[in-house]
C-alpha cells in the first residue's frame, strides 16, 4: 500500500520506534521566540546540558513587541524583561538570534519561510500553535508545549504519537474576489472549530494547486483553527521556485539532490487517508465570522445562522458568542459599521497580502472614523513594501504602515482594540477578549478588511471589484 | 527526574469537584521566566485572603491535614493547558493527585512533571475521603509497580490504569528528555545516514 505525504516525511524521522512507545521524531528545525521559551532555557540549565543543535534553532522577537519606535528600548516591562531574556538565553546557549532591530526580524512564521529556512521534507517545531504555516511547503511542522521545547533543545527530538490523516481536498475555479483567507474560513465554518482535532491535514485540488505559497500558508496556518495538529501541502514547481535562492536554500549541487528528494514528496495514488472531504471552489464566496470562534462564519451576502437551527446543547454558548459581539441571531452583516482594520498577523502579512491590498486602495482614502492598522509580518516585508512605493499608496490613503510584529493578533503589547469596538482582522482567533478586553474581532480576507477600510462598513469586496 | 518509590502518606483532601487551572495557579502567576517557586502560589486565592494571610478555614492551611498525597474533587485540572499547573502541586511538594475524573492535558503535563494522577471510581474516592476525615492521621500507600492503591486503615485497594511507557518512566526517574537522551547513539547515529 502507497503511503501518505505525512506518513513519508514522518517514517524519514523515526529515530526509534517501538511497540508501546511513543516515536523518537527527529526534528530538523526549531523555531523559538520570547514568550515560551524561558522557562525551557531554565531547565537546561537546571540540568546541566547544553543545546544539543544550537545550529538547528532559530530566534525572534516578535509576540510583545511594539510595532512602533522599534529602535527605542521596550516601554512596557515585561515584555521588554522577556525580550531582554531571549537576547541573553540565545547567546548563552549559541543560538541565532534575530532581534529587534535585526533585518530578519518578524513573525516567526513569517521570516521561517522568507528565508528559505522553512523546506519540504522537513520537520519543524516551534512553541506557537501557528506552527503549522510552514506546512505550506510541505513539511510536518506543529506547535508544541514549553515542556517539549526544553525536550528539543536538549535532544533534537520529540516523543510523538503518529498522527491520523485527513485529506481535504478543493477543486474547481475561485471567483473573482475570493482567496486564500476565504477558502480556509469556509472549510471551518463546514468541519467547525473541533472537526479536524487529532489529524494531521493535507489540502490538495486543482484550487488549492493554483494558490501562491503565500496563499498556501494562509491555509495551512489556520489548520490549527479547526482543531488540527497540522496542515500540509505537496511540494511542486510554485514550492520548489519560492524556495529558490533564498538564504538559506540550499545551492549548486545541494540544491539539486534537494530537489530531487522534494519531487517524491506526495501521497501515493493509493494511500489511505483516515478521513477526507471535498469542496467545490465555486460554492465559496467572500467570508467573514461573526462569533467568537473561527468556526462561526458565513459568506459575506448570509444572514447569521439562526439560534433555532443549533443544536439545543450549544444554544446557550451561540447566544453568549451573539451577545458578546453585540448582533442579533438572522440578521445579516452587510452594513455593519466598522471601527478598526487590522491587516496583520502570521495569517495575511506577506508582501503578497500588502500588494493585493495596495492595488485595492490606490486612489480610495478610508472612511472617516475607522482606524486602520497595517502590520508587516517582517523587516524584510517591510522593506520591500517600501522599495515597492506600497507606503506611499498606504499613507495616502490614511492606513499606518506599522513594524513588524504579532500586536494585535493577540494584543500582547499596547496594540488592542478597545473595548465594545469592532475590528475587521486579517489574523486567526476571534476568541473573546483575543484583540484586547472585550474586542469585538471579525475575521475576513486581506481584500475584505480593505473594503471595509474604505468604506467603514462591512460590504462585499466583489461589488468594488471592476 | 527523581525515581518514584512505593509511597506511604498522609493526605491532603479537596472534596471539590472541576477544580480548575485558574483555582490551582491563577493567570497572574504566568508572567514569570522560571519554573521555581510555582508552589507557594498553589491554590493562591483559597489559600490566602487578600492580604496575604493564610484563610484558616482552607484545608492547606490546616496542619492537622499534611503529606505527599492530594485527594480531590472529580475533573480536576480542567480549564487551559498551563503546565504551569502541575509546576505548582509538584513545587508545593506533591506526588501523587487522586481524583475520580482528571483534565486529558492536565494529566499529561503532570506525568511529564513526575506528578503521579491516580484515577478512582467514585465510590473509592468516597472512601478516602469518609477515612480521612474520620481520622486524618490515616494513610495511603500507593504501590506503581503494581499499580494499586490502599487505605492503609481498611485494607481496601484499588487497581489503577497507567500508560506503560509513563509508568516506567516514573518507576526508573526517567521524564521524556531522559528517555530520549538514553537513545542519543541513536540520534547521532540517524544524523549521520541522512
Ligand atoms: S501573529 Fe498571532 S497567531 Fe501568529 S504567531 Fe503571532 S500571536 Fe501567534
Amino acid at each position: 500500500m502507497g503511503k501518505t505525504l505525512v506518513e513519508k516525511i514522518w517514517d524519514a524521522h523515526v529515530v526509534k520506534r517501538e511497540e508501546g512507545f511513543p516515536d523518537i521524531l527527529y526534528i530538523d528545525t526549531h523555531l523559538i521566540h520570547e514568550v515560551t521559551s524561558p522557562q525551557a532555557f531554565d531547565g537546561l540549565r537546571k540540568r546541566g546540558l547544553p543545546v544539543f543543535r544550537p545550529q538547528q534553532t532559530v530566534a525572534t522577537a516578535d509576540h510583545n513587541v511594539p510595532t512602533l519606535n522599534q529602535h527605542l528600548p521596550i516601554q512596557e516591562e515585561l515584555s521588554r524583561y522577556q525580550v531582554d531574556m531571549l537576547t541573553k538565553n540565545t547567546k548563552e546557549f549559541g543560538i541565532e538570534l534575530y532581534g529587534l532591530g535585526h533585518p530578519y526580524q518578524g513573525i516567526v512564521h513569517v521570516i521561517g519561510p522568507e528565508l528559505g529556512i522553512t523546506q519540504p521534507g522537513k520537520t519543524m517545531v516551534c512553541g506557537d500553535s501557528h506552527t503549522s504555516t510552514h506546512g505550506a511547503f510541505g513539511a510536518i511542522a506543529f506547535g508544541i508545549g514549553t515542556s517539549q521545547v526544553e525536550q528539543v533543545f536538549a535532544t533534537q527530538c520529540l516523543l510523538q504519537q503518529k498522527p491520523k490523516t485527513m485529506k481535504i481536498e478543493v477543486n474547481g475555479k475561485l471567483a473573482k474576489g475570493v482567496g486564500a483567507k476565504d477558502i480556509i474560513l469556509y472549510i471551518i465554518s463546514k468541519i467547525s472549530a473541533a472537526g479536524g482535532t487529532g489529524y494531521f491535514v493535507e489540502y490538495a485540488g486543482s484550487a488549492i494547486r493554483s494558490l501562491s505559497m503565500e496563499g498556501r500558508m494562509t491555509i495551512c496556518n489556520m489548520s490549527i483553527e479547526m482543531g488540527a495538529r497540522g496542515g500540509l501541502i505537496a511540494p511542486d514547481q510554485t514550492t520548489f521556485d519560492y524556495v529558490y535562492g533564498r538564504e538559506f536554500a540550499p545551492k549548486g549541487e545541494e540544491w539539486d539532490k534537494a530537489l530531487a528528494y522534494w519531487k517524491t514528496l506526495y501521497s501515493d495514488e493509493d494511500a489511505q487517508f483516515d478521513a477526507v472531504l471535498e469542496y467545490d471552489a465555486a460554492d465559496i464566496q467572500p467570508m467573514i465570522t461573526y462569533g467568537t470562534n473561527p468556526g462561526m462564519g458565513i459568506g459575506i451576502t448570509e444572514p447569521i445562522p439562526a439560534t433555532t437551527a443549533q443544536p439545543e446543547s450549544e444554544r446557550p454558548s451561540y447566544e453568549k458568542a451573539l451577545n458578546y459581539m453585540g448582533f442579533q441571531d438572522s440578521e445579516p452583516l452587510l452594513g455593519k459599521p466598522v471601527d478598526y482594520v487590522f491587516i496583520g498577523s502570521c495569517t495575511n502579512s506577506r508582501i503578497e497580502d500588502l500588494r493585493e491590498v495596495a492595488s485595492f486602495v490606490q486612489g480610495k482614502k478610508k472612511a472617516e472614523g475607522v482606524e486602520v492598522w497595517i502590520v508587516p509580518g517582517s523587516k524584510q516585508v517591510e522593506a520591500q513594501a517600501k522599495k515597492e512605493g506600497i507606503d506611499k499608496i498606504f499613507e495616502e490613503a490614511g492606513f499606518m504602515l506599522r513594524e513588524p510584529g504579532c500586536s494585535a493578533c493577540l494584543g500582547m503589547n499596547e496594540d488592542k482594540i478597545p473595548a465594545g469596538k469592532y475590528c475587521v482582522s486579517t489574523s486567526n482567533r476571534n476568541f473573546e477578549g483575543r484583540q484586547g478586553p472585550n474586542a469585538r474581532t471579525m475575521l475576513a480576507s486581506p481584500l475584505t478588511a480593505a473594503a471595509a477600510a474604505v468604506t467603514g462598513r462591512i460590504v462585499d469586496v466583489r461589488e468594488l471589484l471592476n | 527526574m527523581k525515581k518514584f518509590e512505593k509511597l506511604t502518606s498522609q493526605v491532603v483532601p479537596l472534596p471539590i469537584e472541576n477544580i480548575d487551572t485558574d483555582q490551582i495557579i491563577p493567570a497572574r502567576f504566568l508572567k514569570a521566566t522560571t519554573r521555581e517557586g510555582f508552589g507557594d502560589n498553589l491554590f493562591r486565592d483559597w489559600r490566602f485572603d487578600s492580604n496575604n494571610q493564610p484563610k484558616a478555614d482552607f484545608v492547606m492551611n490546616n496542619p492537622t491535614y499534611r503529606g505527599k498525597i492530594l485527594v480531590a474533587g472529580k475533573n480536576f485540572g480542567c480549564g487551559s493547558s498551563r503546565e504551569h499547573a502541575a509546576w505548582a502541586i509538584q513545587d508545593y511538594g506533591f506526588d501523587v493527585v487522586i481524583s475520580s475524573f482528571f483534565a486529558d492535558i492536565f494529566k499529561g503535563n503532570a506525568l511529564n512533571n513526575g506528578v503521579l494522577p491516580i484515577q478512582v471510581t467514585d465510590e473509592f474516592l468516597q472512601q478516602i475521603f469518609n477515612v480521612v476525615f474520620a481520622n486524618p492521621q490515616a494513610s495511603l500507600t500507593v504501590d506503581l509497580e503494581a499499580q494499586t492503591v490502599r487505605i492503609d486503615e481498611t485494607g481496601e485497594s484499588y487497581t489503577f490504569e497507567i500508560n506503560p511507557y509513563k509508568k516506567s518512566c516514573l518507576i526508573n526517574g526517567y521524564d521524556d528528555i531522559d528517555f530520549i537522551l538514553s537513545h542519543k547513539h541513536l540520534i547521532e547515529e540517524f544524523e549521520k545516514n541522512r
